[in-house]
Order: C-alpha cells, then sequence, then structure tokens
C-alpha cells in the first residue's frame, strides 16, 4: 500500500460527531451539508484541499454512531485522520469506509498547521516531512490495512460473498 | 486464567475457550438492533444484490429517530424500510414504540451475556442487564447483517466499585455526571466497564440503564452490570430466552479498579458543550432556562416520571420556560396514564412529546434557537446537540429537570424533593 501524504489541518481535543454531521445536515444534498460541517471552524470546509490529513488531540469523533461524520470527513477530500485517540464508533466507521484513522500519542506537539504529513500504514509511522520527526503509531493488524487497501468493508463483503 | 464479562462474551461468540484483551476476534453477534439506520442498511444490501439475510430472526427493526415523520422524505424512508423487512423476512419489526434502547429491555431482546450490536452508540445500555452492548455504524450493520458476524477487539476492562448511601435529591444520573467529569469523557475509550459493589447491587434496573447509557460518554465499548436476581426478575415475564445471572470469574484481570463513593455526593449539571463539564448544582450559578426536556433513554422511564410528578404536583412550570416530556416508550406513557403521572404532569403545564427521540439529538419536536438554553434529563451536550449551532444545552436528573421548570432556572432539586432515585 502506497504512503499518504498530505498538509495538515490542526483540531484540538474532543470534536464531537454532532459537529462532524449536524443532525440538521444528515440528509441534505451534499453541497448544502458541507456548509454546515465543522461549524465550529467557520472557513474550514472551503480551505481544505483534496487530500490534506487531519491532525487532531484525543476523542478525536466521540458521540454518536451516524457514519455521516467519517464519511463527511472523506468527502471533504481528506486523505486520512492522525488523533491523539478516537471515539471508537468514529475509528471503527472510518476503517470500514477506508478512511484511514490512525491513533498516534504524541502528534498533537508533533505538527505545526501547514507541515506536511506522510503517513505509511503498514509500518504504522507517522512521519513529520517539514521537521524531519517520525513517531510510531498505534499499528493496524493486517486486516485492518487490508480493509484500507480493498476499499472499505462492502469490497471485503463482496470478496467473502464472491468467494463462497 | 479467569476472564472478565467481557472476554467471557466474546470467547463464546467467537468460538473459543479463552480469550484475552487485546486479542483481535471474529464475533458472531446474538442480536442486531437498527432503527432509521435500517435505510441505509438495506440500500447497502439490496445495492450489492444480496437478498439474504445471515439470521433475519436475530435482527431487530424499529423506528425512533424520526418519528411522526418531521418531513414527507421521512415517511418514504420508513415506507422503503418496512418493504424492506418484508423481503428480508425479518420477523422482530416492532414499529413505532419508542426509543430503541428502552423498548429492547422492556421487550426482552436483551440477556445477560448476550453481544449485541445497535446502529446507535448508547447501544451501551443493554449492559444494564449484563449484555454486552456496543454501537456500530451501518456499513458494519450491512457486513453483519449479511454474515452474521464482525471483528472485535478484546477490550480491557475497568472495574468501578460503586458505594455509599445516596444523600437527598440524588440520582443516578448525578453519578454518572460525576464520574464523566472526574474521570474524562475518554477514560473508558476502548474498554469494557463493569459497575459493581454495594450500590450497583442496589440500583433498580432502572438506574442501571441510565448509567449504562452514559457509558459511551466516558468512551466505553461496554458499560455492564452484573446479572443478579433484580435482573432474572425484570426479565421473567418478557425475555426473549433464558436469562442466568452473568459476571467475572474471582480471577479475572482488570486494567484498572476503582471506587466511586458517593456518600458526599450533590446533584451535578454538566455544562456546554461536553458531558464531562459537569459541576457541583451550587457551582453553576444563576442560569436561566428557555426550555427544560425531561425523558430520553437516558431518563424516561416510568422512575424517571414518578420523581417529576413528585416535585411538580400541585406546582406550575414557570411562565419563563417551557417543559416537554418524552417519555422514552409508549409503554413508559401507559404507566403514565395508569399511575396518574400524567395527569399531574399536565396539570403543571408540561407539554408531552410522543415517545421516540424527539428532540434529544436535534432531529424534531422541540429544536432549541439561537441564543436559547435548555436543561435537560438526556445525555449529550455537544455543540448544536438539540438545534441551533448557537444554543447552550445542560444535562441533569430528572429531579433538576423538574425543579428547574417551577422556577425557570436550574435549580438544586433539594429545594422540592427530598427523596432518591437509584
Amino acid at each position: 500500500m502506497e504512503k499518504i501524504k498530505g498538509s495538515v489541518w490542526k483540531f484540538s481535543d474532543n470534536i464531537d460527531t454532532d459537529v462532524l454531521a449536524p443532525m440538521q445536515s444528515m440528509n441534505l444534498p451534499w453541497e448544502e451539508r458541507k456548509g454546515k460541517i465543522l461549524h465550529t471552524r467557520p472557513g474550514f470546509v472551503n480551505d481544505v484541499k483534496e487530500g490534506d490529513i487531519i491532525v487532531a488531540g484525543k476523542n478525536w469523533g466521540c458521540g454518536s454512531s451516524r457514519e455521516q461524520a467519517a464519511e463527511n470527513i472523506k468527502n471533504l477530500g481528506i486523505s486520512a485522520v492522525v488523533a491523539e485517540s478516537f471515539g471508537r464508533i468514529f475509528f471503527r466507521n472510518a476503517i470500514a469506509i477506508a478512511l484511514p484513522a490512525v491513533a498516534c500519542p504524541g502528534i498533537t506537539d508533533a505538527f505545526d498547521e501547514g507541515d506536511e504529513l506522510e503517513l505509511d500504514l503498514k509500518a504504522s509511522t507517522v512521519r513529520n516531512v517539514t521537521k524531519n520527526t517520525t513517531l510510531d503509531a498505534i499499528a493496524y493488524t493486517k486486516d485492518m490495512v487490508a480493509m484500507i487497501d480493498k476499499g472499505g468493508m462492502l469490497a471485503v463483503l463482496q470478496e467473502k460473498l464472491g468467494g463462497q | 486464567m479467569g476472564m472478565t464479562m467481557a472476554e467471557k462474551v466474546l470467547a463464546r461468540t467467537s468460538g473459543q475457550d479463552v480469550v484475552e484483551a487485546g486479542q483481535n476476534v471474529t464475533a458472531r453477534i446474538d442480536r442486531m438492533m437498527t432503527h432509521e439506520g435500517f435505510v441505509m442498511c438495506a440500500m447497502t444490501l439490496q445495492g450489492m444484490k444480496i437478498e439474504k439475510l445471515n439470521d433475519p430472526d436475530k435482527v431487530v427493526v424499529l423506528f425512533d429517530h424520526y418519528f411522526p415523520a418531521p418531513e414527507p422524505k421521512y415517511a418514504e424512508y420508513h415506507d422503503f424500510s418496512r418493504k424492506a423487512v418484508k423481503a428480508f423476512g425479518i420477523k422482530n419489526y416492532l414499529g413505532y414504540p419508542g426509543v430503541c434502547h428502552q423498548v429492547m429491555c422492556e421487550k426482552g431482546f436483551v440477556l445477560p451475556g448476550q453481544l449485541i450490536l445497535g446502529t446507535d452508540s448508547h447501544s451501551s445500555t443493554y449492559g444494564a442487564l449484563g449484555a454486552a452492548g456496543a454501537g456500530i455504524g451501518t456499513t458494519e450493520m450491512s457486513y453483519a447483517m449479511a454474515t452474521g458476524e464482525l471483528w472485535m477487539q478484546v477490550p480491557k476492562t475497568i472495574r468501578i466499585n460503586l458505594e455509599g448511601e445516596p444523600g437527598n435529591g440524588l440520582s443516578a444520573k448525578d453519578m454518572i455526571l460525576y464520574i464523566a467529569g472526574k474521570y474524562g469523557t475518554d477514560f473508558a475509550q476502548y474498554k469494557s466497564i463493569e459497575f459493581v459493589g454495594p450500590l450497583a447491587e442496589q440500583m433498580s434496573i432502572s438506574g442501571r440503564m441510565t448509567v449504562s447509557n452514559m457509558g459511551i460518554e466516558v468512551g466505553a465499548k461496554f458499560a455492564l452490570f452484573e446479572a443478579d436476581q433484580k435482573t432474572l426478575d425484570f426479565l421473567k415475564p418478557v425475555g426473549k430466552g433464558p436469562a442466568a445471572v452473568f459476571k467475572s470469574d474471582d480471577d479475572a484481570v482488570f486494567e484498572e479498579e476503582l471506587t466511586v463513593d458517593i456518600s458526599s455526593l450533590e446533584p451535578q449539571v454538566a455544562c456546554p458543550h461536553n458531558p464531562g463539564n459537569a459541576k457541583t448544582i451550587s457551582e453553576v450559578g444563576d442560569v436561566a432556562v428557555d426550555q427544560v426536556y425531561l425523558g430520553s433513554c437516558t431518563n424516561g422511564r416510568i422512575e424517571d416520571m414518578a420523581v417529576a410528578a413528585k416535585i411538580l404536583k400541585g406546582k406550575k412550570v414557570s411562565d419563563s420556560t417551557r417543559l416537554l416530556v418524552n417519555p422514552a416508550s409508549r409503554e413508559v406513557l401507559m404507566d403514565m396514564i395508569k399511575t396518574g403521572y400524567l395527569e399531574i404532569l399536565m396539570e403543571a403545564g408540561a407539554h408531552m412529546i410522543t415517545p421516540g427521540c424527539g428532540a434529544c439529538l436535534g432531529g424534531h419536536l422541540g429544536l432549541i434557537g439561537k441564543g436559547e438554553t435548555c436543561l435537560a434529563s438526556t445525555n449529550r451536550n455537544f455543540p448544536g446537540r438539540m438545534g441551533s449551532g448557537e444554543s447552550f444545552v445542560y444535562l441533569g436528573s430528572p429531579a433538576t429537570v423538574a425543579a428547574s421548570a417551577i422556577t425557570g432556572k436550574i435549580t438544586d432539586p433539594r429545594e422540592f424533593w427530598q427523596g432518591t432515585s437509584f
């Protein structure tokens, strides 16, 4: 699997699913929905570029099971979220839709906004290309790496059923 | 080596004699619960030309988030779902009976020792009956419905010993808000909690449900109470299968053991915008409330209505606020009618919201506007949770909600009530 590289946007602790996917936005068409994502940080959804990476504090995605939280981040073009820790349902949902979500203690102090980050899922390392430092992330299992690689849980399901 | 409750459930469901924390397993799921999340599951499965579920009898479907339909498209989602329920041969379709977690428990779909996944984060509620309940998203649920299984990591366990005699005015809700405030909203992240000790044994099923419900608010994967005689008595008339007493082995390994002594605890309120932002009610100060909201799967049971009725009997809701009452289920509403609590609350000036999720998660039926403040007996107060992104939600016990309805500001329940509710 290729390494993932992108420019960093930083977020603090406890960014919850109601902020990532506000209830009133859930069934709106994407262009209208987009404007309501992360309303606590005005302008972000317009400034973020395809391939950018989010670096966040503790408990990113805490709260609801709504998959739109992970889906919205993916639809914004974000290529990965690297956080001190995750709400577990967001973490699972992200992997299920092939959005790499990687827990990496120490990540907040290791990056400034705009730094370039390189994520190696297989080696489970996070490199700050700008500052030339490397951190160890909490490793994915082989199955988790494969799920991201194949394009998510439904691709795995298709393969499993097709193989029967 | 002995096993924790979580390890026992995941060993059985993954067909192994022993598992230990940290291990990844493929678990057979005992029960799958979906609400409006079923729309996405059905679309996903049908889109993949999957016409048969692995075991449709394990699936429960009901609608609670958007019933009655707030917009025509939700009526259409319900219609689509009812057809899909038939097509998949799902017998356990329950219609619109109230909030999923309350209904799952009161209808006996939750048994001690089961692994129950739901497309709702508050599926941790099932821990009150000794079941390992956890929330998942709709993609994972689609996979689980098609195959009957899902990958799970065996979690480490934090054991919390609950003890102390509750003082006047205190409820189980105050205790879990205190725990979230003291230990943080991520202290049990990825982990299983076991609530044990003399107070846990003393607690009612309703009080246990409040605590397990908010297990997810401290990050927990499972939030378990040991099944005991109370659990068996609760399940006897309704349980869909045999129930058994269920606890960790004496030599099980816990990551951490904590003691929470509530002897000197005072009523708690979680201030905006996080359930962990808990303060003692006297520290909250003078906060006027535009709306007070009694209900939800956290605190919408008959025991909660009893406390509110006791406080509001013969009183009036302040002109400066509005009291919305949202029973957790139709069964609770029927009990409110039979007990006379409904009349007491209505006489006091309450407005009834039909059983379901209502405004708790900002769906419909009582949203708050820009600049408005609501005190709610619900579980979350994230920014914009109950309506406008520029509104303020405080969380408290049903007693605090009822007392505050009388005064129109956040009020210590002990001004009107000397009881306890655990």
